[in-house]
């Protein structure tokens, strides 16, 4: 392992308007070594990222790569392909962003030789093959060059674009998030490919929320927080938890509410499994109480959100809403039942931008806001001016467009949509996601001081979150619930190595290493 | 903000907002200087009845608009219905219910697989239609082997096919009400106000309306606020088809016979028709009155310039550059098209 960095960054600094992405971030890479990312939602990973590969400008700071001669260079690309000519090569998360999925193995391999410039005008079918048997053989890939990308499997299209991306002999791979939709029989695949790599003397920074990845590959870990690096760890036995920690962050005020316990249960969850292979989930949620369900980006807790809402269907299991079996079939169903959802990623799930605020907020709910189908626009507007001063929304009129307010606004309006009517279970997912912190309180708030007469339960990254708002935290890993902590005097490293994987689950994985 | 820029702001809207609007009373009070007999009740009537078919498929493939679809079909099913209205009285020898019936049946049933193919299947909506007017078009030439169909015609099999158009269809055609003036407004023109009404309605001021439009600005909250978006993208070209085949009711009315050769035009009149609407009061999106002011904007246009004695063969042309004028206007000048 190389003392020396191959690559390094130095006090980097990005903005978005007045918004500071990156506020001095200092990184090295090594040769030959695994360093891996970590960083809740909106760190900063992917602006890292970004610049890096020359996708952004850089607002502030200095990268250095080291050339040919080992003499450092000042690293400053302008373009993707900038970055990767001069041996910084990025395998970004989608992966069919990295194939062309209507042409075959052989040319996806070669395709920067085809359209880099001094590319032969006329295509070679013969030539294009050899070389590309030339880059399978070096990466070990055992694809059949002829099939065509969209007849693979995501971890083949994987390997692909990582094999194209070796093709240029890289000093630095970057992986943002590879596994996230791969199989872990796949993962294992991409993991012997990356060892590979390190023995052959890449520098790698490979970004991840998957405990089990991480276990796998890293020689170092990066912790980032709030556009800054808060940890960085990398003396053998790694600190997992500690990383976790300085990704999460804990600037815990103790004094934040008092937690409260209830009696009389809304729903009851009984061995529900949500993936397959997955341990069942038992539990119980009270009238009057609110209960966050915490756990790093990819454990299921979407997956375990849209189940509740009927959107998908629990694989075994049952639930009881009020007393009764509830088992939605749509989302029309479990908003009849008085379950409601506040999606996350509010403009892909949430926002209909044709819409003004009143229009937004009334749109689950036409039907009870209407008579023989005509919609009352006096109810409509009334309600929406309700919902308006209720949480305290920013705006000119109740016929603002969406795209006027800001992202705390925007926010305000999806918890107003579902707090018009009564719900008996109201979820939220990832609620504070791209809010600024007056509107998170303002929401923490406006949730628990209407909490009575439902059971309201948020999924959320941060810990913080929870702490803020919850009278119970459950944590959520590997598609199951992990541990349960009431919000009075909680073991802060019992649940942060819940987070982590949990003190079992790493056991059995260092058993089978 | 200055107050100059406020007003600049507001000054814009408005041009964005009522534009249109003032482009078609400006176009109109041209006309009245200019053309002789222009401005008259008959010649107010001409240019609704012009307009009242293609009118009548552009409110319906608004709906399909109104749900981020499209339907390229509508200009075939008019003209299958028209083909099936002649072949059911001239062929089948039945009578003018019994043929609209099986036209508004043509079009539910057409809507139903275009909505199928697009939601089931997962056929771009474009594709999908484009596919069906295809399967139209060869569709209604099979049974009469491609000729039109007229009584006193020879069959396939040596017959003569001796089935007359019932008086009450071609009343649908030919029949004017009084209004002020005796034998005034076309049956057709009323269909197309009774039309344009209901659809307006519908759109603007139903729950189901409203609905439709989530689905089309974003399909996913839709979905998430509880709306059935399938059924609601299969009414869409449901009612899509039933228009059309509306269309195609009184386009054989009005010709009387199953003419193969006519109905060309109508699918290009009327999806330009609904992408005019777009700019209308500034909507920047399809809406059933925007979609009546741009047909009849089209008619206006095509009448004054006859009447000014502009040869048949630059209409096209014109209806063109005012497609692209009005598609700017929407998508340009508002500024709602680049979200």
């Amino acid at each position: 392992m190389g003392n020396d960095a191959v690559f390094r960054v130095d006090g980097l600094r990005k903005s978005f308007g007045h918004i500071e992405v990156l506020g001095g971030v200092s990184l090295d890479l090594h040769a030959g070594e695994v360093t891996v990312l970590m960083g809740a939602n909106g760190a900063g990973k992917s602006t890292l990222v970004k610049i890096i590969s020359g996708v952004y400008e850089r607002g502030g700071g200095t990268m250095s790569l080291a050339g040919q001669n080992f003499a450092p260079q000042d690293f400053a690309p302008k373009t993707p392909a900038e970055a990767i000519r001069a041996g910084v090569v990025t395998v970004h998360q989608n992966i069919n962003d990295g194939v062309v999925a209507d042409l075959d193995v052989a040319t996806n391999l070669t395709l920067d030789r085809l359209s880099g410039s001094g590319a032969p005008t006329l295509f070679n079918p013969g030539r294009v093959r050899r070389e590309a048997k030339a880059v399978a053989d070096r990466m070990g890939l055992a694809i059949d060059l002829k099939a065509r990308i969209s007849d693979l499997s995501l971890a083949d299209r994987q390997m692909v674009a990582i094999a194209r991306a070796m093709a240029h002999q890289p000093k630095v791979l970057i992986l943002d998030e590879p596994t996230s939709s791969l199989s872990s029989a796949e993962a294992d695949r991409l993991f012997a490919l990356l060892d590979r790599l390190r023995e052959h003397g890449v520098a790698i920074l490979y970004i991840s929320h998957r405990m089990s990845d991480i276990r796998r590959l890293a020689d170092r870990i990066v912790s980032m927080r709030d556009g800054v690096i808060s940890g960085v760890f990398d003396r053998k036995p790694l600190d997992y938890e500690g990383a976790v920690n300085a990704m999460l962050g804990r600037k815990i005020h103790l004094d934040r509410i008092v937690a409260r316990n209830s009696a009389r249960p809304v729903l009851t969850i009984d061995r529900l499994r949500i993936a397959e292979g997955s341990r069942p989930i038992s539990l119980t949620l009270g009238d009057g109480e609110v209960v966050a369900i915490t756990g790093l980006v990819g454990v299921g807790k979407t997956a375990l959100a849209e189940t509740l809402f009927g959107v998908r269907k629990p694989l075994t299991g049952t639930m009881v809403l009020n007393g009764k079996a509830y088992a939605p079939g749509s989302t029309g169903e479990a908003i009849a039942a008085g379950v409601f959802l506040v999606a996350k990623d509010r403009s892909e799930n949430g926002i209909v931008g044709d819409f003004n605020i009143q229009e937004n907020i009334s749109l689950p709910f036409h039907r009870r806001m209407s008579r023989l189908g005509v919609l009352k626009r006096r109810i409509e507007r009334a309600t929406a001016r309700r919902q308006i001063g209720e949480l305290g929304i920013v705006c000119r009129s109740e016929k603002d467009e969406m795209s006027a307010l800001s992202g705390g606004n925007q926010q305000k309006v999806m918890v107003a949509r579902w707090m018009s009517q009564a719900a008996r279970l109201f979820i939220l997912d990832e609620p504070f996601q791209g809010v600024d912190i007056s509107a998170r309180r303002d929401i923490a708030a406006k949730l628990r001081a209407s909490a009575n007469g439902r059971a309201t339960l948020l999924f959320v990254t941060e810990l913080d979150e929870a702490l803020e708002t919850a009278d119970r935290i459950l944590v959520m890993s590997e598609q199951t619930i992990v541990g349960e902590h009431r919000n009075a005097d909680i073991d802060l490293e019992r649940l942060l190595a819940e987070v982590a994987g949990g003190p079992l689950h790493s056991a059995a994985l260092s058993a089978d290493r | 903000m200055s107050s100059g820029w406020v007003r600049m702001a507001l000054a814009r809207d408005h041009a964005i907002r009522y534009g249109f609007i003032v482009l078609l009373f400006g176009l109109i009070g041209y006309f009245a200087i200019a053309a002789d007999g222009f401005v008259s009740p008959q010649s107010a009537v001409f240019i609704f009845q012009s307009v009242a078919i293609t009118g009548v498929l552009a409110l319906g493939v608004t709906a399909t608009l109104v749900v981020g679809g499209f339907d390229l079909s509508i200009g075939s099913v008019a003209t299958s219905a028209m083909m099936a209205a002649a072949y059911v009285m001239v062929v089948l020898e039945q009578n003018a219910i019994v043929a609209v019936v099986a036209c508004l049946l043509i079009g539910v049933v057409v809507g139903l697989i275009n909505g199928w193919l697009i939601v089931y299947m997962r056929v771009p909506d474009l594709l999908a239609t484009l596919g069906m007017m295809f399967l139209l078009v060869g569709l209604q030439r099979i049974p009469t082997e491609g000729r039109s169909i007229a009584t006193g015609m020879t069959m396939p099999d040596g017959s003569v096919a001796n089935g007359t158009f019932g008086a009450a269809f071609l009343s649908l055609g030919r029949h004017r009400f009084d209004f002020f003036i005796p034998n005034l407004i076309p049956v057709s023109v009323v269909v197309l106000l009774v039309l344009a009404v209901l659809i307006w309605f519908f759109l603007e001021y139903t729950r189901f309306g409203r609905m439709m439009y989530a689905v089309g600005s974003n399909q996913r909250a839709a979905e998430l606020a509880g709306a059935p978006v399938k059924a609601y993208k299969i009414w869409a070209y449901v009612i899509s088809g039933v228009f059309a085949s509306i269309g195609g009711i009184l386009l054989a009315a009005r010709l009387g016979r199953g003419d193969i050769a006519s109905g060309n035009n109508l699918l290009l009149d009327a999806v330009a028709a609904a992408l005019i609407g777009y700019a209308v009061l500034g909507a920047a999106k399809p809406n059933a009155f925007g979609t009546a002011v741009g047909a009849v904007f089209v008619g206006v246009l095509l009448q004054g310039l006859t009447m000014m004695n502009a040869p048949y063969y630059t209409q096209d042309f014109i209806k063109g550059v005012v497609l692209v004028v009005a598609l700017v206007f929407t998508f340009a000048l508002s500024g709602r098209g680049n979200r």
